[in-house]
């Protein structure tokens, strides 16, 4: 929960609630079947809208994903749907494109979030010191998630380009000859991971420094006392002070690796981009998604990866889990 | 799913109300014993400053790239200083590539949604923080829940669904999927959890005021600055959304983000248009950034799980 309190509590005591000018009280005592009814259905109505919304356009989506992941649906005859029972699945399993974009999905994933969140992790240290045009620092390194997935791809598409990239030829005023960014399997990987990585440092950066800010003083004081250098302070003190805003930025960045789209799409080089690559080198499982159903026409079939994204999300979960269980053990 | 894993205290707030008045409104006040006081070294300000330069590079040389041409773009060395065509450029990527359609199209959008997510997700935080009712703890996780639900695994239903309701390629079939969201809901239950005190409900309960109307004169004057927060919070998500859109929508009705995938796909790729493309479509986000950044800054710390 926030720390923060009392942000907005000026004056708002003045403006309490009154009586309705000239003695009309519609109080308890006049409606009492009225007021009982606000009383008990009024939560409900409040938080209907979410669970509407939600319910329409995610629940019934999401259930009903599974059902056409069991037929043959293309994308021109929406309506009619055949039944081939595992079939996809099959299809997806024996498609050596599935192995390669959940591989894909897998290395980008890590590549981008395992720098991503230690970058964020330094750079809400350094946030946390008192200095000078804090409030620049912290808008500055915000910009980047300001910027849309467009333009950042753009423009860091730019910037790897093979002949004239500015990466390119600071490559080659230190010495290094220059990389085939796109063409190349893990270059490619590592240009799409640095877009991520620089559109989403800063962002998680806040959320650490936030919580940094509600560690209490005295932790600090006491490791120091008992000769805890800075790195032990920031290791022993700030690190587990903050594990559950980590936890919590793991949990974030992991679902966005996995749905990574748009990054790879228009590195790729716009709607062309879908295939990830010539030899879909750079292929997610969002693109393979996209391709099966809005290129091959085959709504079933992308439905299929639909699920198969959910499993290997669950899969990384548990994975989670059980190292974390395996680590409690042996501590 | 791993619902439980997402750390979120959901205790009841204390019961009395904070008693002191926040020094300036929407800025986080800070426990005066909390968080490291250690001043910065040179060195924090030399890390600090690259971080800068790297963040804000990108866009700056965006504007460098949208100002020149294309031929000088593609020279080696590449340009760091701005050119003469700016003005041209932008014009030409309003106009030849619909980027100010597609400029409209997302200011509606996005201003469509961010309205009624503040809207929805006052009401249900104001709900989950101050109202009593059944089943609320259990309701309010699942809306954490929901937070854990990757939106791509719906799309083909949602797909035949906006098709069957004759809306593919319209903006509604962009807007109503996300007219609010699961952490609105929670950042304003967050919100209101601490800085509405109970009594001045109960009061007003005791006064005879229905539950709509303690909503209007009593929930809204106190979360109007973390409103303000959300709705730009979800404006710029909004804005910058992809996936969604982009399967959707077509290029004759595009948002920004849509648009400048059609940009980089041409024939003749023309550099600097693409670029001058990116950074109009970037301007509205960057100027709000510079006029509210330190309300925004403060809202995505204050929305931050803790502890």
């Amino acid at each position: 929960m926030a720390t923060s309190t009392s942000k907005a509590q000026t004056g708002q005591g003045r403006r309490g609630p009154s009586r309705a000018p000239g003695g009309e009280d519609t109080g308890p005592r006049r409606v009492p079947l009225l007021h009982r009814l606000d009383v008990k259905g009024a939560p409900y109505a409040f938080i209907a809208p979410f669970f509407v919304v939600f319910a329409a356009f995610s629940f019934y989506p999401l259930v009903y994903t599974s059902w056409i992941s069991l037929h043959r649906v293309e994308l021109a005859t929406l309506d009619l749907m055949e039944w081939v029972g595992f079939d996809n699945y099959i299809a997806l399993w024996n498609d050596s494109r599935f192995w390669n974009a959940a591989a894909n999905t897998l290395t980008i994933g890590v590549l981008s979030t395992v720098p991503q969140l230690l970058l964020a992790l330094g750079l809400a240290h350094l946030l946390n010191y008192k200095m000078r045009g804090s409030l620049f620092f912290r808008i500055a390194s915000l910009v980047p998630y300001a910027t849309s997935v467009g333009a950042a791809a753009l423009v860091f598409t730019m910037l790897f380009e093979r002949d004239f990239g500015m990466i390119n030829w600071a490559f080659g005023l230190v010495g290094l000859d220059p990389v085939n960014w796109e063409a190349d399997k893990w270059p490619a990987q590592a240009a799409i991971s640095a877009i991520v990585i620089w559109r989403w440092t800063g962002y998680n950066a806040l959320l650490y420094l936030a919580a940094m800010q509600a560690i209490p003083a005295e932790r600090y004081e006491a490791a120091a006392i008992d000769g805890a250098s800075r790195w032990k302070q920031f290791t022993h003190v700030t690190v587990p002070g903050i594990r559950s805003t980590i936890v919590f930025t793991i949990v974030l960045s992991t679902i966005g690796a996995t749905q990574l789209f748009g990054e790879p799409l228009i590195f790729g080089q716009g709607p062309n981009g879908v295939t990830g690559g010539a030899d879909n080198q750079y292929q997610t499982l969002g693109l393979l998604l996209y391709e099966e159903g809005w290129k091959n026409y085959q709504m079933g079939r992308s439905a299929t990866v639909a699920w198969a994204m959910f499993l290997l999300l669950v899969l990384v979960f548990l994975a989670h889990r059980l190292i974390q269980r395996l680590r409690s053990r042996t501590s | 799913m791993t619902t439980d894993s997402l750390p979120v205290r959901t205790a009841t707030p204390p019961r009395t109300a904070p008693k002191k008045p926040a020094p300036r409104t929407g800025r986080r006040l800070l426990r005066p014993r909390a968080g490291r006081q250690h001043h910065a070294g040179p060195l924090a300000y030399i890390l600090l400053g690259i971080t800068a330069i790297v963040s804000i590079f990108p866009l700056y040389w965006t504007m460098v790239a949208a100002s020149t041409d294309n031929t000088r773009v593609s020279q080696t060395p590449p340009p760091l200083l701005p050119g003469p065509n700016l003005l041209s450029n932008l014009a030409r990527a309003w106009n030849e590539a619909a980027m100010g359609k597609a400029m409209l199209n997302s200011l509606i959008v996005a201003g469509v949604i961010a309205l009624s997510t503040v809207l929805f997700a006052t009401l249900a935080g104001f709900a989950f923080a101050k109202l009593r009712f059944k089943g609320r703890n259990v309701l309010l996780m699942l809306v954490i829940g929901t937070m854990m639900v990757p939106p791509q695994l719906g799309v083909v239903p949602l797909f035949m669904m906006m098709s069957e309701l004759g809306w593919s390629q319209e903006l509604p079939a962009v807007i109503f999927p996300t007219l609010v969201s699961a952490v609105g809901v929670f950042f304003m239950r967050q919100y209101l959890a601490e800085a509405l005190p109970d009594e001045l409900v109960e009061a007003a309960r005791v006064d005879g005021a229905h539950s709509l109307r303690i909503f209007w004169s009593i929930v809204l004057p106190v979360a109007r600055p973390p409103m303000a927060v959300l709705f730009m919070i979800t404006f710029v998500h909004a804005w910058n959304d992809f996936f969604w859109p982009f399967v959707v929508l077509d290029m004759t009705n595009p948002t920004v983000p849509v648009a400048l995938t059609q940009l980089s796909a041409g024939y003749i790729r023309d550099q600097s248009l693409i670029m001058a493309g990116a950074l109009l479509g970037t301007l509205p986000l960057l100027a709000m950034f510079l006029v509210f950044g330190r309300q925004i800054v403060s809202g995505i710390m204050a929305g931050a799980v803790k502890g």
